[in-house]
């Protein structure tokens, strides 16, 4: 997003903003209209709203039992009996989300044959990518924003109780974070609607990256860390340690492990460490909770891949689009 | 028209890896004539004009269009450049005045320009009627007239077209022409037009150029291009008579021993190295047959065109 930010400010030529903003304006009202937005909106909607009621549910019997401390942000980590937490949804169709928003940007454009008639305009050819990407981003934010604010709603209908300035905080860099991270699998969607010719491949190869990342990862990684130290009964603690330490490094190649380690340090106050900790690390640590700012700091790795990620995704498919040859 | 050059292009080649699809091409269109680019599919027409347009980079050569590098001042060229494709497509859930608008605003027109604009091509294609309903009920006829009116929004001084007659009816076919033919002629616009339909587009082009696996083979105005190419071929005739029978075969030998004739379901081709014409008609009627067609061969653009294929073929 600085990226793009910065490409807009470079452009001091009149012109191609205000072709970026015919084009974004046109995507923009595209993505609105159609029927894959508002799918995609209910279905958001829908789980988001019954994972909050379910939590709400649930922990107004615990809160009454315990009184306890940041309340708010439990409605949004704790899942109801059968159903999962909203962070839990989150990750898993937040990718979805993006997806579905990109995946046939540019390779949709051809097949329509638009996309010739479009770069036969005075306009410079960046201007696609950016404006459709920023109609994507803006879509994805409205998104997320007016859940995040209709589930707050619905939940302090629900509890009675009205959220810290922590709490909101908290929620904010969450909700930011979650554009962050379906805005990367938008990135990546463009960029295989630019490989892929056919529309119907690279849906077909985004849910197969997003499969990947979500379920696949996790399994190579133990495969993979267990190939390396192979830990037995007869192990020592460090070798133990280096093969969850391997096994956890890998894991976050995943985008969606980088999301959730995210979440969970953000809406838990009480985490203090993403990695491992041995018992007597903990002798003499007293309970308690990490400030804001040390959660932030917590996850600052986390963010900056992910804004690393997002950028190299955008950079690739910029770079791959601008030297394309269009034909119709 | 006037001689002034409005599309050169030198030495352009495009190659694809060890297949060159346009080699060194060395084109000249004036300003105000309709040039036709003839030449079979995969001839290298379409590769040629996205080079024009910078949507593709040329292996070596240049190409300018007013003086402007296609390749670096892209900006520029668009700006003068109207591009019709060979399958236009449009955003098909919105109408064709939002299309033609989307299109004007990209163009950084003022919002009244734009719909003054968009009401006179639509008249001007036809398409003033179903201008505010969705591109997506629109026949292929209908689709190829908006794209003309499309490339026109930004008033071009050059208007590309790459196979602008394909897929239409005779009658869409006519108007398309007559279309292109009023833009060149009472607008005063540089026409290049892509085709591998002879007959339709020959008619109104002032020169072609004849394309044929990325080498241009030949161009200049039609006439003199069947001069030029055909001007050591025998005569050939075809001609259909009643009745045809052995004393007519006779009647035929006895104008000049040379001529060959050959008989294809029913109609004889005569191949001489002189002019016979008139002395054959005369004999023919003479002798109470009856001349049904008479049509001379190897002049026309097809022949040249067939020629070309049997050469290179």
């Amino acid at each position: 997003m600085i990226f793009i930010a910065g490409i807009l400010r470079k452009r001091g030529d009149p012109m191609s903003t205000s072709s970026l903003r015919v084009l974004y304006q046109k995507e923009l009202a595209d993505h609105l209209r159609s029927k894959r937005f508002i799918i995609i909106l209910i279905l958001v909607a829908i789980t988001g709203l019954s994972s909050i009621y379910a939590a709400a549910s649930g922990i107004r019997s615990a809160v009454s039992e315990q009184g306890n401390t940041f309340v708010f942000l439990k409605l949004f980590t704790t899942g109801g009996s059968s159903l999962p937490s909203f962070v839990s949804f989150m990750s898993f169709l937040g990718p979805l989300v993006g997806l579905s928003l990109g995946f046939d940007a540019i390779n949709g454009e051809i097949n329509r044959g638009s996309l010739s008639r479009l770069l036969a305009q005075p306009i410079p050819r960046d201007t696609v990518v950016n404006g459709k990407f920023l109609a994507g981003l803006t879509i994805i934010a409205l998104m997320v924003i007016s859940l995040g604010v209709a589930l707050g709603a619905l939940g302090i209908i629900m509890l009675g109780v009205i959220p810290t300035l922590e709490e909101i905080l908290r929620l904010s860099v969450f909700f930011l974070l979650t554009i962050l991270y379906m805005s990367l699998w938008l990135a990546l969607s463009q960029l295989s609607s630019l490989v892929f010719r056919q529309t119907a491949t690279s849906a077909l190869a985004c849910i197969a990256i997003w499969l990947f990342f979500s379920v696949f990862v996790g399994l190579l990684a133990g495969i993979i860390a267990d190939a390396l130290y192979p830990v037995n009964s007869s192990s020592t603690i460090d070798l133990a340690l280096k093969k969850s330490n391997a096994e956890l490094m890998l894991n976050r190649v995943s985008p969606s492990t980088l999301y959730s380690e995210c979440t969970v340090s953000l809406l838990n106050p009480g985490v203090r460490t993403l990695g491992l900790i041995t018992q007597e690390q903990l002798i003499g640590t007293i309970p308690g909770v990490l400030p804001f700012s040390q959660s932030l700091l917590l996850i600052w790795p986390h963010l900056v891949s992910l804004i690393a990620l997002n950028m190299i995704c955008f950079a690739i498919s910029y770079i791959y689009f601008m030297r394309q040859e269009i034909r119709a | 028209m006037n001689d002034q050059v409005v599309i050169k292009t030198q030495g352009l080649t495009k190659k694809y890896g060890d297949f060159t699809a346009v080699n060194n091409l060395d084109l000249e269109v004036y300003a105000g004539e309709i040039f036709g680019l003839l030449g079979p599919n995969g001839a290298g027409k379409t590769t040629t004009i996205l080079m024009l347009l910078g949507l593709t980079e040329p292996s070596q050569g240049i190409a300018r269009i007013n003086g402007y590098d296609t390749s670096k001042e892209t900006l520029a060229v668009k700006k003068i450049v109207g591009y019709l494709p060979d399958h236009v497509g449009f955003y098909e859930d919105m109408t064709g005045r939002e299309n033609l608008r989307f299109v004007g605003r990209l163009n950084g027109l003022p919002a009244k320009e734009i719909e003054e604009r968009i009401d006179h091509l639509l008249e001007r294609v036809k398409l003033s009627d179903v201008g505010n309903k969705k591109v997506g009920t629109y026949s292929r006829g209908m689709r190829q007239r908006l794209g003309l009116a499309d490339t026109l929004m930004k008033d071009p001084r050059v208007i590309i077209l790459d196979e602008p007659t394909l897929g239409l009816d005779p009658e869409g076919i006519a108007e398309m022409l007559a279309l292109i033919t009023e833009l060149a002629k009472k607008d005063q616009r540089t026409v290049l037009i892509s085709s591998h339909l002879l007959h339709q587009v020959q008619k109104i082009c002032d020169r072609v150029g004849i394309f044929v696996r990325g080498n241009l083979l030949a161009c200049g105005p039609i006439h003199t291009l069947g001069e030029k190419v055909f001007k050591d071929q025998p005569l050939t005739l075809e001609i259909q008579v009643s009745p045809l029978d052995e004393e007519l075969i006779k009647l035929i030998k006895s104008l000049n021993q040379e001529i060959k004739i050959e008989i294809q379901e029913g109609k004889i081709m005569l191949e001489s190295k002189t002019e016979i014409r008139k002395s054959l008609v005369r004999t023919i009627s003479d002798h109470n047959y009856d001349l049904l067609f008479l049509k001379q061969r190897g002049r026309d653009l097809d022949d040249i065109y067939r020629r070309y294929f049997a050469e290179k073929g």
